[in-house]
């Protein structure tokens, strides 16, 4: 919704006790960000017109509605933070903040949310960041709508885009994060649900779990970030809808999975990316009809993983199509699409009438000698592959797709 | 010496080998873009054929060439020329047309589908450039193992073996000596080994062009460093022109000194 | 003007020249006789610089030939066997070589001698035996070197065209040419050879005119005569 809009609609909400609308200008009475939230009563609104307002420190501690107009603009002046919020019910829309303090020993965040409920952050516009959103101990809030542009060059001085701690229930969705650390962050936080965002181009992840269950992010796009995903100890996380492109680069990857359990995994494209995805002790996850497209390695299997299904995905021209490090194998492959099946299919029943092992020879190799790598499309290391294939040697006897399809699935 | 050439030339040009060859490339070029609509991939795609089908299509073509061209070598052997440049005017000949066939017969369905208008268009120009490198080098290897042998089995033989060591028995050396030695550092070893055989540095230039180099970790980072710069470019180059000098300079030796 | 020293050739084991002296100084036919195997073709090809000798020298005309190249441009090579690529038309091949040569060439009488007009236009592969002869024949006499080498020239020719071939001869002799021909026709050489060179197992048996071959062995026709020569040396 547009901010105009938006002021139009909440003017005429009746308001629980004479809400008022209170304008910030230079030229106005209230002629800063501070005084407006000063002189504001709960459930008011403050309306802050176009201008640069050099302020920081900003505290909210009542439940209200911070609207910025096209233009309006908080500069921190690289001093700490630039907004906190410390009370339920309180929106900030349309502002755009910038210039935080960056700080070796705290984590100085654009807007900061603390133990609040029914916050709302949208349409707000974040540059010249440390931390962007930081979102502490809340619940049942929105964050939408918001851009997030940093200039982060490494890791250790650099924040993330968004950050949930200890927080449940929050909505993140169609926000565009740019050149961060990772660009959204959640740590001990449950029930999230992060939707039809874009993330590109951060030093670490484009997202980021820890110890966070219950969580959900359908529709995102992560893209030419250090990493795509991590997701780590964590529990059932729902995987759907996202995209993961050009993830690349020596320990890259499109998703990361450690120590995470009973996860679904569906309708997910990863193309060139280094790695699609890298698993490790993960276990009851179900990978359906994913893509997998032009990858180094589509799946990279490390570690006990149990009881995976991998079922109607597509691995397409990936240089490995799935690595493994170990003999055993707990894993069923059913009904995928591999480019690299060389059966037939007589009865034409769509499924290819010989089993697919999609466990190269050359993977299990490169698993113990990276340097043999340099090998790659060497005509020899086709021929072993071919050998390997027809009479399993050294990869898992019973890693195979009984019945791989014959056309990708659309 | 370019008379030669041209005479070559123009004989095979009217044989149907040249044309056969020029058809299939023309065809394969076709038929991967017609799969594929990528130009890019295309490339990837092509890259697995030229390492390997260049190079023997070069030696069978080269081997083919120099014994049933025999009757000509000797027409022109009891003429006022000198005997390396009859040699080398028909190497020239064989490579050139074989080259031209690769050229022409990839080049066009990849200009016709937008090459000059697309980012591959320079992986393209370094695959067909490592193509004619190929090309070169293996006729000058199959004109050699046919002028040392008289006998036209024998020495196709030892033109395939020499390919099927190349492309092939090599590589699984390097496989073993790499796993043999995994304990020590390999990489300036890897380096040299690649270096070594016209293969698999084309194959090594052409992926690191297509920054393959990410999937091979460290290791990749060494061959980047060495083959990204243009000085490994050059190098590489360099190393290829060796591969072609010597086996044309050893031809050259060799058919001064042969009777026939 | 072929001045021969001392020239050895073993291929692999088998000895093939072993130390042939020649100076052939005079205009005129020269005739290489010898069994088959007796070296005939090595010396005519060592002569063309096709085979490299192991030792001694040849010179032509006062320069040692060993690695050169330009002295050919003296020689007409006539090959035993007529090789030509196949995918030539015959009127090609005759500006082919007439363009490698880099010398003035006049095929048309010769075409015209031996009757090859109607073949002009066909490809070398589709030529019959006799065909090809006349063919190699043109190749060999459309140039006027000082030196003509003939290996076996009659083979496969009617009768027509050896009489056009020996009247060919002739008239390159009369105009100071020196032929080195070897051949196993013996009424050839009682016709036509000046002097008769006879080899044998590598060397040379015996070299002088016809005259001093049958003076020499008290027989009357060539034939005999060398019979006689590699019985006496035999014995």
């Amino acid at each position: 919704m547009k901010p105009l809009t938006l002021l139009l609609f909440l003017l005429c909400l009746p308001g629980p006790a004479r809400a008022q609308v209170l304008e910030v200008c230079a030229s106005c009475p209230l002629p800063t960000v501070a005084a407006g939230l000063e002189q504001a009563a709960p459930y008011d609104t403050v309306w802050v017109r176009s201008g640069v307002y050099r302020e920081s420190g900003l505290r909210i501690e009542k439940p209200l509605t911070l609207m910025g107009e096209a233009g309006a603009v908080i500069d921190g002046e690289h001093q700490g933070e630039i907004m906190q919020v410390a009370s339920d019910s309180v929106s900030v829309l349309g502002l755009h903040l910038r210039n935080v303090g960056v700080s070796y020993t705290q984590d100085h965040a654009a807007l900061r949310v603390i133990k609040s409920k029914y916050f709302r952050l949208e349409n707000l516009k974040l540059e010249g960041l440390f931390f962007g959103i930081y979102l502490e101990k809340s619940s049942q809030g929105q964050v939408c709508n918001n851009q997030i542009l940093g200039d982060a060059k490494e890791e250790f001085n650099s924040g993330n885009g968004i950050q949930l701690w200890y927080c449940q229930d929050v909505e993140v969705s169609g926000n565009t994060v740019h050149r961060v650390r990772d660009g959204i962050y959640l740590e001990f936080s449950d029930r999230i649900q992060i939707a039809g965002n874009i993330s590109s181009g951060n030093v670490r992840y484009g997202l980021h779990f820890m110890f966070s269950n219950h969580d959900t992010y359908t529709n995102n796009l992560f893209e030419d970030n250090g990493a795509g995903v991590a997701v780590m100890f964590s529990k059932d996380i729902e995987m759907v809808g996202n995209t993961f492109r050009k993830n690349w680069g020596t320990a890259s990857f499109g998703l990361l999975l450690k120590e995470i359990n009973d996860a679904r995994i569906a309708g997910n494209r990863f193309e060139e990316n280094t790695v699609g995805i890298s698993i490790e002790g993960s276990n009851r996850i179900e990978y359906l009809n994913n893509d997998f497209r032009a990858n180094g390695w589509a799946i990279k299997v490390r570690g006990a993983c149990y009881t995976n299904l991998f079922s109607g995905n597509n691995f397409m021209h990936n240089s490995f199509d799935v690595s493994y490090n170990s003999k055993v194998n707990d894993n069923r492959f059913e009904g995928n699409y591999w480019s690299a099946y060389s059966g037939y299919d007589l009865d034409r029943n769509g499924y290819g009438d010989v089993p697919h092992r999609p466990v190269k020879l050359f993977s299990y190799i490169v698993n113990r000698t990276p340097e043999t790598l340099v090998l790659l499309r060497s005509p020899f290391m086709d021929l072993i592959d071919f050998s390997e294939r027809v009479s399993p040697v050294f990869t898992p006897d019973n890693l195979l797709d009984p019945e791989p399809l014959i056309r990708p699935r659309p | 010496m370019f008379k030669i050439v041209r005479y070559s030339f123009q004989d095979l040009l009217r044989s149907r080998w040249s044309y056969v060859y020029f058809a299939f490339y023309l065809l394969l070029g076709f038929v991967m873009l017609f799969l594929n609509h990528d130009l890019a991939k295309g490339v990837i795609t092509l890259m697995n054929v030229i390492i390997i089908l260049v190079p023997l299509i070069a030696t069978i073509f080269g081997v083919m060439y120099y014994y049933s061209s025999r009757e000509f070598t000797a027409l022109l052997l009891a003429q006022p020329i000198r005997r390396s440049r009859i040699f080398l005017g028909q190497y020239l000949g064989v490579a050139g047309s074989l080259s031209l066939s690769l050229v022409l017969g990839l080049g066009l369905p990849f200009v016709l589908y937008g090459l000059f208008r697309s980012p591959a268009i320079w992986d393209f120009v370094l695959l067909l450039v490592t193509g004619v490198f190929l090309n070169l080098i293996f006729t000058a290897l199959a004109f050699l193992v046919a002028l040392s042998n008289d006998n036209r089995i024998k020495g196709f033989g030892y033109a395939v073996l020499l390919w099927l060591f190349l492309a092939v028995v090599y590589d699984g050396i390097f496989l073993l000596s790499l796993i043999l030695f995994e304990e020590y550092p390999l990489d300036s070893f890897a380096l040299g080994a690649t270096l070594l055989n016209p293969i698999d540095l084309s194959r090594t230039l052409i992926l690191l062009k297509l920054d393959i180099s990410a999937l091979l970790g460290y290791t990749g980072a060494v061959f980047k460093a060495f083959f990204g710069t243009s000085l490994g470019m050059l190098v590489s180059l360099g190393v290829l022109g060796l591969w072609t000098a010597a086996p044309v300079a050893a031809l050259v030796r060799k058919a001064r000194h042969k009777d026939f | 003007m072929i001045e021969i020293t001392n020239l050895h050739k073993r291929f692999g084991k088998n000895t093939v020249l072993s130390g042939v002296n020649l100076s052939l100084q005079e205009p005129g036919i020269h005739a290489v006789l010898g069994p088959n195997g007796s070296g005939k073709t090595t010396l005519i090809k060592s002569i063309l610089g096709m085979v490299c000798p192991d030792q001694g020298s040849i010179s032509i005309g006062g320069q040692p030939t060993g690695g050169q190249w330009l002295y050919r441009k003296d020689l007409g090579y006539l090959p035993q066997i007529a090789e030509f690529p196949g995918n030539l038309k015959v009127g090609e091949l005759f500006r082919m070589i007439e363009d490698l040569r880099q010398q003035p060439a006049a095929p048309e009488p010769l075409v015209e001698r031996f009757g090859l007009q109607p073949f002009l236009n066909k490809k070398l592969s589709t030529l019959s035996g006799g065909t090809r002869q006349k063919v190699n024949l043109v190749l060999t006499f459309m140039f006027e070197p000082p030196v003509y080498i003939l290996d076996e020239p009659t083979t496969g020719l009617d009768p027509g065209a050896l009489i056009a071939l020996k009247e060919l001869i002739r008239t390159r002799v009369g105009s100071g040419a020196l032929f080195l021909i070897t051949t196993h026709i013996m009424p050839l050489v009682e016709e036509m050879a000046q002097s008769v060179i006879y080899l044998l197992e590598g060397k040379v048996y015996f070299e002088g005119s016809l005259k001093t071959l049958y003076t020499l062995t008290g027989k009357t026709h060539v034939e005999p005569a060398i019979a006689a020569i590699a019985a006496r040396h035999h014995v």
